[in-house]
């Protein structure tokens, strides 16, 4: 019989421990696609981050690293700086990690131009913890920390990383990009390999920021969380390419 | 037999570098030597001092609260440090820009117009080997020859021609005491 | 072997390359500077890595990241800059990597000031970090020993996958004194078979980590810790000791103190008082029995405890004597150093003289 489908070798046959309805399933297979298609799993080390995809580093077939919170990319800096050459390096945080207690580390790594990807899950709140406000948490959006919704005056307006990213000049490559539907899921995957390519060519920092539902925290059902992220994050967060050194070339 | 001394003055006369010097002819010789500078804000600019010790046997403690030798490059060195000197210690005064005098009668004043005779020379930034000369004629603890082997290896290439400047420097420095 | 005049701080720079490491990863921060101001021109010579961090906590943990990949790395920085690491250091020790860590201390609390101080002694030897961890803490008292002790930390660092610390005051680091480069004994040391360097598709894959999420695990992980810092604790105690055969007091101090206590001992010989000093070159694992074994001499009538702290060593040393002798303690804090004369007289006060 013919094979139509089968798991990417760059995951492990660990059991995932996700919510029904949520993002990071999709985003690993997609992640560990791109490192097989490429031919790098051997060569790969990848940085988890603290988070609801702290246990990534057992479900990524490759060498890993856990990361103290928000860390990843300083931990990557070293572990790209002392590899050898031809190592591929990427971190996988989520938007506490990264854009809250962690933005330090990923705008200086993007300001020095480590050639790394880091894959950033975007779903506008802090999931393993139970549902607290992050910095992308949507003005009016309730969160366990913000019980009458982010108020602006009070916490300001979310941090959009891909655009704050695409104006360090060693960032190669920078793209939104969601897994809402299988357009949009291709595209994704586009995006992940070429930030992985640009990565192996030398070119500088890439960046692939995913809009991710949270159903669970988000007090919705797997479907109407797809439809609420269409409806409110997409218009705040655009989707596209914001940096492209190739594409700038040309 | 051990010496302990500091060095004081603004940044910039060659304060460090009189001790480090010290400091090296002393290790040169088989000597116990340490060098201990003064650090912070005044690194920058300002006063600076440095102890180095220089003995026969291993050295107790870096730090001089009581120098066996004082070279003052300034006049606020000399007044702050003077009365930390050891009776019986000696003090050396830049007279260049000290004009007073050293107001124990305890201790062995020796005044060197380092700036004057380093510009005599032609190079105002020799007066810290001017200063260095009258310290080893006067204390007699380390050999010329030390340090002149010291400068061969310090100053080579386009440099050598330093060496002369800075030997002279020494002698010049030298004949200040009597 | 020629002695050569080196300052500590560089001293310490050029042991670590001699130790064989080549990566290094800092901050700035006075009195330390020179350690990264001469890797930053000497290890990309010897194809290395120097990188300036964006902060402690950036560096520490790229320290980490550099140690999961199983190369030698060091970082350095003072005082309020070693508070920033601690997150660092606790998950390195949790994740058993080795690397070594150099604090130049300086006076605090808070900014503090530059100057020479011994403050970080608790942070150091209890841990300023979460959780049941330890290191072995080196504190040298000259440069020679600051040379050697940055090398042997490497060798104990691998040996036991575990980072070590070296701690001395900022004196240490700033003054120069004559060394030797020597040839130090060499240890066995297990291949860094957990080390991240790509499975190459031959082997499973090597994860760095500390979490151990079911606390049966995380238990049996903590026994497992512990049972490598009681070896520690079995194998790696230095210390030294001077004069200290039928000492009327017995002195402990460590680093520049220790030297000034040198001072204190040959004034009090001047008045004939024979005084003695018990230098602990690990402050952890402390010497405790080797120092009540000393204490507990007929002729000791009191133990001075001397630290540029206002005590923090002193806890130990009680422990170490268990009541055994009176513990009275001489010390500033801040950056100020106590004279030799200070220091004889709180002897002499302690014996009521």
């Amino acid at each position: 019989m013919a094979i139509v489908y089968q798991k990417s070798k760059g995951l492990t046959d660990a059991e995932l421990h996700y919510c029904p309805g949520c993002t990071h399933g999709i985003v690993h297979k997609l992640v560990a696609e791109a490192l097989e298609e490429l031919g790098v799993l051997g060569t790969t080390i990848g940085v988890a981050p603290v988070g609801c995809s702290v246990f990534a580093y057992n479900y990524f077939n490759c060498d890993m690293h856990e990361a103290a919170h928000g860390r990843a990319p300083a931990v990557a800096t070293a572990i790209k700086r002392v590899s050898a050459p031809g190592t591929t390096v990427f971190t996988y945080q989520g938007d506490g990690d990264l854009a809250a207690i962690g933005t330090a580390e990923v705008i200086h790594a993007g300001m020095r131009g480590e050639k790394i990807t880091t894959i950033f899950i975007n779903n506008a709140i802090y999931g393993m913890t139970g549902g607290q406000m992050a910095p992308t948490t949507l003005v009016g959006q309730k969160a366990t920390t913000a019980p009458l919704g982010r108020q602006q005056d009070h916490y300001g307006s979310p941090i959009r990383m891909s655009e704050i990213i695409s104006t360090l000049e060693g960032a190669a490559y920078v793209a939104r990009v969601c897994v809402t539907d299988i357009g949009n899921l291709n595209k994704a995957k586009k995006a992940i390999k070429k930030a992985f390519q640009m990565q192996m060519e030398g070119k500088g920092y890439t960046f692939v920021e995913v809009l991710a539902c949270c159903p669970t925290n988000w007090g919705k059902t797997p479907a109407a969380s797809v439809e609420w992220l269409k409806e409110n994050m997409i218009p705040y967060f655009p989707l596209g390419v914001y940096k492209d050194v190739d594409a700038e070339v040309k | 037999m051990t010496n302990e001394i500091m060095i004081a003055g603004f940044g910039g006369q060659g304060v460090m570098a009189i001790g480090k010097t010290l400091a090296e002819a002393g290790m040169k010789e088989g000597k116990a030597v340490s060098w201990l500078p003064s650090y912070g804000p005044e690194m920058r600019g300002g006063t600076a001092n440095c102890c180095v010790v220089i003995s026969e046997d291993e050295i107790i403690c870096p730090i001089v609260l009581e120098p066996t030798e004082l070279i003052a490059m300034n006049l606020p060195s000399l007044l702050k440090f003077e009365p930390t000197v050891v009776k019986g210690g000696t003090i050396f005064v830049n007279s260049s820009i000290i004009s007073e005098k050293v107001s124990r009668d305890d201790v062995r004043a020796i005044y060197v117009p380092c700036l004057d005779i380093a510009n005599e020379l032609g190079n105002a930034k020799v007066a810290n080997m001017v200063m260095l000369g009258a310290y080893i004629e006067a204390m007699g603890n380390l050999g010329t020859e030390t340090i002149k082997e010291m400068l061969v290896h310090m100053f080579t290439g386009p440099k050598a021609k330093l060496v002369d400047l800075n030997i002279e420097a020494l002698r010049r420095g030298a004949a200040c005491v009597k | 072997m020629e002695k050569e005049l080196w300052k500590g701080n560089e001293a310490v720079a050029e042991a670590a390359i001699r130790a064989g490491c080549k990566y290094f990863f800092g901050y700035p921060i006075t009195p330390q500077n020179e350690i990264p101001e001469y890797l930053s021109l000497h290890l990309p010579k010897i194809g290395g890595c120097f990188l300036q961090a964006e902060s402690e906590v950036a560096a520490i943990n790229m320290i980490y990241g550099a140690a999961g990949c199983g190369v030698r790395v060091m970082t350095s920085s003072s005082s309020p800059g070693i508070s920033l690491k601690q997150e660092g250091i606790t998950y390195m020790c949790g994740a058993e990597l080795p690397a070594v860590i150099v604090n130049m201390m300086r006076g605090g609390p808070g900014l503090g000031t530059i100057q020479p101080a011994q403050g970080d002694y608790f942070q150091a030897t209890r841990g300023g970090g979460n959780g049941d961890y330890r290191h072995l803490v080196y504190a040298p008292a000259t440069i020679q020993e600051a040379a050697d002790y940055v090398q042997i930390a490497f060798d104990v660092a691998d040996q036991y996958r575990n980072p070590v610390m070296v701690v001395a005051d900022g004196m240490i680091g700033q003054m120069m004194e004559a060394i030797e480069w020597r040839e130090l004994p060499k240890r066995e040391l297990p291949e860094k078979t957990w080390a991240t360097t790509g499975t190459k598709g031959e082997r499973k894959p090597n994860v760095i980590n500390s979490l151990y999420i079911d606390p049966n695990l995380c238990a049996e992980h903590n026994e497992r810790l512990a049972a490598k810092y009681k070896a520690m604790e079995e194998n790696e105690v230095r210390w030294e000791e001077v004069n200290t055969e039928d000492c009327e007091i017995l002195f402990v101090a460590y680093g520049t103190p220790s030297r000034v206590t040198k001072a204190a001992i040959k004034l009090l010989e001047k008045e004939g008082i024979k005084a003695g000093l018990f230098r602990p070159i690990t402050l952890w694992p402390f010497p405790a029995k080797q120092l009540k074994a000393t204490a507990s001499q007929p002729t000791v009538k009191a133990v001075i405890d001397f630290e540029l702290s206002m005590g923090q060593m002193i806890d130990d040393v009680k422990i170490a004597l268990e009541g055994c002798r009176p513990v009275s303690f001489v010390g500033k804090a801040g950056g100020v150093v106590p004279t030799p004369a200070e220091v004889a007289s709180a002897a002499k006060a302690a014996i009521g003289r």
